[in-house]
């Protein structure tokens, strides 16, 4: 319960991030961080208190896995999430080539 | 799990860092912490691949991030209705917390997940697909069709990458 409230607050500094800051690259960080956070939850989640790691090794019984299904899931997230911030990024860089700034209230010309 | 609380805190330090620091190296050094964090949070967890795709993942994601840093933050400037927005924010990312609060109390709590499909997988997962690794038998194996669909998106937004950053074709 505490830890899930930590991790909500890790979130909600991500979004402080994407709504009050001016610089373009400062915005991304932001989402970086949501994602972040996000991936912890589900994973959260997934803990049993005691539990192993999802990996089979002789000697051990099934009892007291962890649930593998979010840590499946989460696992091609994290990949997406690094292709999705180079798309951010690719896309920052050509604002900056175009208006030479990253500050969002100075990008205001939207006709090519 | 005492030591994950105080992993969470120190991430949410970095994360603070890296919002509030002038310098923009420093502050794409600082998001390092949140994300080697969650590396290490995850190994507390008792999930090792995804430790170790967080750690690949993170260090390229800093190798992007300082291909597209300048040296300096814009200045900071209290222009417009400063005050106003940043109190607005403010409210509703507080109520966003308050009502969190109520929300995860209806969760399970936390160490006992719920498991109705994971039981399936975890009891006959070794049997029908023969691989030791759960996550691997699941991702590969029960499903599938979601990996094909999320290397869909991964694949989109590369070509969206290369897309928007090369040269040829440009005026």
């Amino acid at each position: 319960m505490r830890v899930y409230f930590l991790c909500f607050i890790l979130f909600v500094v991500g979004l402080y991030a994407i709504l009050r800051k001016r610089n373009l690259i400062k915005i991304i960080i932001g989402t970086i961080i949501c994602e972040y956070a996000v991936n912890l939850f589900l994973i959260l989640i997934a803990y049993r208190k005691d539990g192993r790691a999802p990996i089979y090794s002789p000697g051990q019984e099934v009892k007291n896995m962890v649930d593998p299904l979010p840590q499946a899931l989460v696992l091609t997230s994290i990949v997406i999430g690094l292709a999705v911030t180079a798309l951010l990024v690719g896309l920052a860089i050509r604002i900056y080539e175009k208006y030479k700034t990253f500050d969002i209230t100075k990008i205001n010309q939207l006709k090519g | 799990m005492l030591e994950l609380e105080f992993l969470i805190i120190f991430m949410i330090l970095g994360a603070i860092i890296a919002i509030e620091t002038k310098d923009m190296l420093s502050s794409v050094v600082a998001v390092g912490i949140s994300g080697l964090g969650l590396s290490l949070a995850f190994l507390f967890l008792k999930a090792p691949d995804l430790a170790i795709t967080q750690l690949v993942v993170e260090i390229l994601c800093l190798i992007i991030l300082i291909r597209a840093t300048l040296r300096r933050d814009l200045p900071f400037s209290t222009s417009g209705r400063w005050y106003f927005n940043t109190t607005v924010t403010f409210v509703f990312l507080g109520a966003f917390l308050f009502l969190s609060y109520f929300i995860l109390k209806e969760l399970p709590s936390f160490g006992q997940p719920l498991m109705r499909v994971s039981e399936f997988y975890l009891n006959q997962g070794k049997n029908l697909t023969k691989a030791t690794n759960l996550v691997t038998s699941i991702i590969l194996n029960f499903r599938a069709y979601d990996t094909l669909g999320e290397a869909t998106v991964l694949f989109t937004a590369v070509i969206g990458v290369l897309a928007v950053v090369r040269k040829i074709g440009r005026k």
